[in-house]
């Protein structure tokens, strides 16, 4: 049930898709936590800085005001929160989650309202236990209030340059001088190799001789069958060497390269 | 095709930026408004990173530029292909005096519905206590309804309403925020496709037949009425409308008869949802108030007419409200909004 990662692929009118990647079940949990103690802490506020000042003037309006001002915290403050912020409370800010339209558009007042509505329902027995267990057997990850309100919880990607630093010294890469193959290399390596690759290369140290280089053999075959370089490039690198040169290509930009160089220069320098 | 990535980027990472920058802007207040040249420009960039991406999806090996750009795309396509208006704080007074008589009737079939498995429930309660009178202490969850209407009415007008005095305001409000809980269940158990909604509603069927008979069979009809009926009036309807809300929901989630997708089936009644849920806690409100500070005060405190005619006008004028408030303005009828967009689900691992 779990394990299947669904992601949410939607086709623009103009043709383009762009995919929407959900959040786990524990993932929403943690932001859940964070909101649920920030509940309890404005709830704490209320009582020891306002209402305990009123008490003693009109203990029983007092009390009802604190009562009804606590229940409807709980049940607005996902709801007031998601809809100021596009689908994101201080819990899903912290874990960069956001709540988001099924066919990826804008939410509406409606469906911020229902789904919060039915954490009624989804926070039974305990800690969101009914909840929990229907977005574990959701593909989608989707509690039932999500379902009914036609809403997913997404994560948020961030635009990083990937680090490179404790893929070993590189001086020079003998597959550079084929731009056309490179091209070819890119199209055809999917993320997870390249990224399968990159974990080699910065966990080699921790394998032992025979294993890192059965890996690097077996990773070297499966590139090569990706993209033949010629074999006056690649005569003289060793399995891992070549591994190197194709992870420096698949993620080195120019610029990449420049602040690789560089941080090898200022590593150098320090050694 | 083979692309220099690193001359790509370079050239259009300033219209990513600056489509980024649109984009915060919308995000941040809602009400952002553009000038044409605005909007075009808008435009523009929204159309211009969609090709960037399209020419960069051929390149696997970029992920990171790739979710980024997926990323100015997706929020982009949402600020530009969103057909429906959000409407939200158009007052309360539109939610009282249009949309929510409205929405109820558009949904009378499912109110005629609970309110028949309302009054089954009622009629198997009322039978199973005149048959056995022992059973109300199985059937009736409080305690202050086990003992005997005779002795119960005895101690209230001992009492003259001096067990609530000092605390009316605190009951009000628990009443209130419990009621609503139940009424927001009631309607959330729809989803069970409405058997939990109707089970709800048969029970608190039962629980009304049951001590209404119980205190009919002890000739207390005057009590009974006077008490129930000044909060009764408000609050029952209220239970009803929210079990009619779940019912809304249900026939969404089967779908009799309705060849459009669940989704899109489901995105048609949220509006009505919100808007009966909305009503319903608004009369919640109104029913805690009145039973905290009205009905539970008995002759000789207040006397029984006066409770009776004050709980039947409120009946009455709920009834005109819900039937004609709201008719002279033609209806909207839930539509099922276009989907822009195709949306898959795709499985990677």
């Amino acid at each position: 049930m779990y394990q299947k990662k669904t992601q949410l692929r939607i086709r623009t009118p103009e043709g383009i898709c762009f995919t929407l990647e959900p959040a786990s079940p524990l993932m929403r949990f943690f932001a859940w936590s964070i909101d649920f103690l920030v509940i309890i802490g404005v709830s704490l506020f209320l009582q020891q800085f306002v209402f305990n000042h009123i008490v003693a003037a009109a203990p029983d309006l007092s009390n009802a005001l604190y009562l009804f001002m606590t229940s409807a915290l709980y049940l607005c403050y996902a709801m007031w929160l998601e809809w100021i912020w596009n689908g994101r409370t201080l819990g899903k800010r912290l874990f960069r989650l956001r709540v988001m339209d099924r066919q990826g558009l804008h939410l509406q007042p409606s469906q911020v309202v229902i789904r919060n509505l039915l954490r009624v329902i989804d926070s039974l027995p305990l800690f969101y236990l009914v909840g929990g267990l229907a977005s574990c057997f959701s593909p989608l990850y989707q509690r039932f209030g999500d379902q009914v309100a036609n809403t997913i919880v997404i994560k948020l990607p961030r635009f990083k340059v990937p680090d490179l630093t404790g893929i070993g010294e590189q001086k020079f890469n003998s597959l550079r001088s084929y731009p056309h193959l490179i091209g070819r290399l890119r199209k055809a390596v999917t993320p997870a190799e390249a990224d399968i690759a990159l974990q080699a290369l910065r966990r080699r140290d921790t394998l032992d001789h025979r294993e890192r280089t059965e890996l690097f053999d077996r990773l070297r075959d499966h590139f090569k069958s990706k993209t033949t370089f010629p074999e006056e490039a690649v005569r003289t690198s060793s399995s891992e060497q070549y591994v190197r040169n194709i992870v420096e290509l698949l993620y080195c930009t120019d610029q990449n390269e420049n602040n690789h160089m560089v941080r090898f220069g200022q590593d150098k320098k320090n050694h | 095709m083979i692309l220099n990535i690193d001359k790509f980027i370079a050239e259009e990472r300033p219209n990513w930026n600056e489509l980024e920058a649109f984009l915060v802007r919308l995000e941040k207040g809602k009400k952002a408004h553009f000038d044409l040249e605005e909007i075009q420009r808008f435009h523009y960039l929204y159309q211009r990173t969609s090709a960037d991406l399209g020419r960069l999806m051929t390149f696997s090996a970029e992920p990171e530029t790739r979710g980024y750009l997926e990323n100015l795309v997706g929020r982009s396509y949402a600020e530009i292909h969103e057909p429906r208006k959000a409407r939200l704080g158009k007052g309360l007074g539109r939610l009282i005096f249009k949309s929510f008589p409205q929405t109820f009737r558009r949904h009378i079939r499912s109110f005629y519905l609970v309110l028949v498995v309302t009054l089954i429930g009622a009629g198997f309660g009322g039978l199973t206590v005149a048959n056995n009178p022992e059973s109300k202490t199985t059937i009736l969850p409080f305690s202050h309804l086990h003992t005997s209407p005779d002795e119960r009415i005895a101690r209230e007008m001992e009492d003259k309403g001096e067990q609530l005095s000092g605390h009316q305001a605190q009951f009000a409000s628990s009443l209130m925020t419990h009621n609503i809980k139940v009424a927001i269940f009631a309607m959330g158990l729809g989803i069970t496709f409405g058997i939990g909604t109707l089970i709800s509603l048969f029970y608190n069927g039962v629980i009304l037949g049951a001590v209404s008979l119980d205190y009919l069979m002890a000739d207390q009809g005057a009590f009974l009425t006077g008490w129930l009926l000044p909060h009764g009036s408000i609050e029952i309807p209220a239970f009803l409308i929210a079990g009619q809300a779940g019912l809304v929901l249900a026939g969404a989630m089967i779908g009799h008869g309705d060849r459009t997708p669940l989704a899109q089936r489901l995105r048609a009644i949220l509006p009505d949802l919100m808007v009966l849920i909305g009503g319903v806690a608004i009369m919640l409100i109104w029913a805690g108030l009145i039973e905290s500070f009205f009905s539970q005060y008995h002759e000789p405190v207040i006397p029984y007419w006066l409770k009776i005619s004050f709980g039947a006008s409120e009946l009455l004028l709920l009834v005109f409200y819900l039937t004609t408030v709201g008719s002279s303005s033609r209806s909207h009828s839930p539509s099922h909004p276009p989907a822009v967009g195709t949306v898959t689900q795709v499985v990677t691992r």
